[in-house]
């Protein structure tokens, strides 16, 4: 299993825009990705309300967890992802 | 009289009948079951076609609304496809022999009631959305077409609360107004209404009588009041902002496509100021040709924590796209006297005006310098950026804001990022000391551009935040004026173009004096545009005068 955290900076958090964007991105990668708010809960990537149901806020920093497939490359690539959208 | 009062949304003067929306039937069938596999399949079959117009209304939102209204439709589009929302949908069918309508409305129900419990006001508003969406399947599992209105004449509509599918649905052309009973300012409704630029008001609650059906009420979306057979003041009043509002829209209107050029051929660059990214919209609106001013500050006062080079990019690089080869000027960090974040850990101080703020923190801090500066540049491959510097004073200080720049372009060249190497470079004119060194500092910069504030502020010595100066603090002091004219001169005699980005800009009483002066751009706020261009349109460069630069008696001046 690959891991990151990351602290959303988008000032309006995960909220539906960039979470729908983050379930496609999920969608088209061989990995199962997991997203847990710091003392929070967790859900999985793919799924727009339960990540909309998280209630991330700008501020909040998220651990995302990547397991199976390609984990180097797809962590990689959402790392980058997180980067230019959130 | 009738009066009532709720939230304006979308801004706007407008008379007109309410109608009330008519919605389509939405209860539950109650038919028996199918049975579980031709209900699942119905299901499906529902949920494939909600897809489809939402696709659609996609297309058409992009058309009539722009991308974000667009994005809305795919963003219900999503839900319907959510494996949770689907899971419980599914798990409805199987549990009892319940109609795939019972299993739209569960899922509907449970997951919209999730949304609203949460603490953010944004999540909470988007439970409408999931109600939309479960609407609209029910809507078709039953064969219901959507609801609307059944008018001649053009009308106010109102209504409970509108779901953004339905706004979208109207057709615009016999809509004056929205007015709701719920709804907030960041409901969908009322994005839409301030994008289609039709007046707004919601959260008039039971005030909003359905009896009213037919009335003729005035409406202000801006004040938000509503007001049914008005008495003769009232009424007047109403009349003379329609008038106003008249009035403008034609002038407006005219204007758009005209070149900002007075009666005698002379050309001025009017621009915008701008605060964020979103607002690049209202300058298109306007026909704005440039943005004179982008404050990057607002992305750190929103912040908790210093924004990082990324997130600073992808606001830089929007407006600079959206601009589409139009001139942004961005500002650097202007932080510090009145405008404080805590994480920078400013030292208190006596008189911050006179202190540690805007370049002075940048050339402090270099990281935070360079991690803006780096932003800049890579935001300078997708547009025509230019970087700006405030509260200069000395020669060494845009020295070194250069030395900066050339390191951070030599930081992309070894990365291979690309960014434009001729990104323009210039200061903000807004101390004495740097109107008195003007002819040194135009020879290391590409522009200038007036902070009138702060040049008023540090001229007079005069607290712009005091509101007992009254009288004393004056924009309009020859010496002010006069400062700008050894800028303007010092700028031309080097061969840049100086502009004003300040409050006073859109003085057009001023507006002759600036061209007697000199200036080469206007920047304004996106509203006020049209009227600048209707003014300088009327004025002829050649009779404008230097008189207002003269002392005179106290009584004399206007």
């Amino acid at each position: 299993m690959r891991e990151f955290t990351y602290t959303v900076t988008d000032p309006a958090g995960i909220h539906a825009r960039p979470a729908g964007l983050l379930v496609k991105a999920a969608k088209a990668l061989d990995s199962t990705v997991t997203i847990t708010k710091a003392g929070g809960k967790s859900s999985a990537a793919t799924k727009l309300m339960a990540l909309m149901g998280l209630g991330i806020q700008q501020g909040d920093t998220v651990t995302v967890a990547i397991e199976g497939g390609k984990e180097d490359e797809n962590a990689a690539a959402l790392e980058r992802f997180f980067q230019e959208n959130l | 009289m009738r009066f009532m009062e709720g939230k304006g949304v979308s801004k706007g003067v407008v008379k007109g009948p309410i109608c009330f929306y008519q919605r389509a039937a939405a209860a539950v069938s109650n038919h028996a079951s199918l049975g579980m596999e031709a209900e699942k399949r119905r299901l499906e079959d529902a949920k494939a076609a909600s897809i489809e117009q939402l696709n659609a209304l996609a297309e058409q939102a992009r058309e009539e609304a722009g991308a974000d209204a667009a994005l809305l439709f795919e963003t219900h589009a999503m839900f319907i496809e959510d494996e949770d929302f689907c899971d419980c949908m599914d798990a409805a069918l199987m549990e009892q022999p319940c109609t795939a309508e019972g299993a739209v409305e569960l899922a509907g129900e449970q997951f919209s009631a999730m949304l609203a419990e949460m603490d953010d006001p944004y999540m909470q508003a988007r439970a409408a959305d999931i109600r939309d969406v479960a609407r609209r399947m029910r809507n078709n599992l039953m064969g219901v077409t959507e609801g609307g209105i059944d008018v001649g004449e053009p009308v106010i509509l109102a209504a409970g609360d509108l779901a953004p599918s339905e706004t979208l649905q109207l057709d615009k052309r016999s809509i004056l107004g929205f007015l709701t009973q719920g709804g907030s300012s960041s409901s969908h409704t009322a994005i839409l209404a301030r994008t289609m630029g039709i007046p707004a008001i919601c959260g008039l609650g039971d005030a909003l009588d359905p009896a009213m059906n037919g009335c003729t009420v005035y409406m202000d979306g801006e004040t938000g009041q509503v007001v049914l057979e008005p008495d003769g003041p009232t009424l007047a009043d109403f009349e003379a902002k329609l008038a106003r509002q008249r009035e403008q829209q034609a002038l407006a209107e005219s204007m758009k496509g005209q070149a900002d050029v007075t009666l005698d051929g002379r050309p001025l660059m009017v621009y915008c100021n701008i605060g964020s990214p979103e607002d690049v919209a209202a300058v298109q609106a306007n026909d704005g040709q440039g943005i004179g001013l982008f404050r990057s500050e607002f992305l750190y006062l929103t912040a908790s924590q210093y924004p990082t080079e990324d997130a600073q990019f992808r606001a830089y690089k929007q407006a600079a796209a959206a601009m589409n080869g139009k001139r942004v000027v961005i500002r650097t960090l202007d932080i510090g006297a009145d405008k404080q974040a805590a994480y920078f850990n400013l030292p208190k101080e006596e008189n911050p005006a006179l202190g540690l703020r805007a370049i002075r923190i940048c050339l402090n801090r270099p990281e935070v310098f360079r991690t803006q500066l780096r932003a800049l540049y890579r935001a300078s491959a997708y547009g025509k950026v230019a970087i700006m510097f405030p509260m200069i004073t000395s020669v060494w200080e845009v020295r070194a804001c250069k030395e900066a720049c050339r390191a951070v372009m030599a930081e992309l060249d070894q990365e291979g990022v690309p960014y434009n190497r001729d990104t323009e470079l210039g200061i903000m004119i807004e101390t004495p000391a740097s109107v008195l060194v003007a002819e040194e500092l135009a020879r290391e910069v590409d522009f200038f551009s007036v902070g009138t504030n702060d040049l008023t502020q540090y001229t007079l010595a005069c607290d712009r935040q005091s509101n007992d100066l009254g009288r004393f603090f004056d924009p309009r002091h020859p010496a002010v004026l006069r400062a700008l004219k050894l800028a303007a001169d010092a700028a031309h005699k080097a061969g840049i173009w100086i502009g004003i980005c300040g409050e006073l800009a859109a003085d057009l009483s001023l507006l002759e004096t600036f061209l007697a002066i000199g200036i080469d751009e206007l920047s304004v706020s996106p509203s006020a545009v049209l009227p600048l261009r209707a003014a300088l349109r009327r004025t002829s460069a050649k009779a404008c005068t230097l008189d207002r630069l003269e002392c005179q008696a106290e009584g004399e001046r206007e």
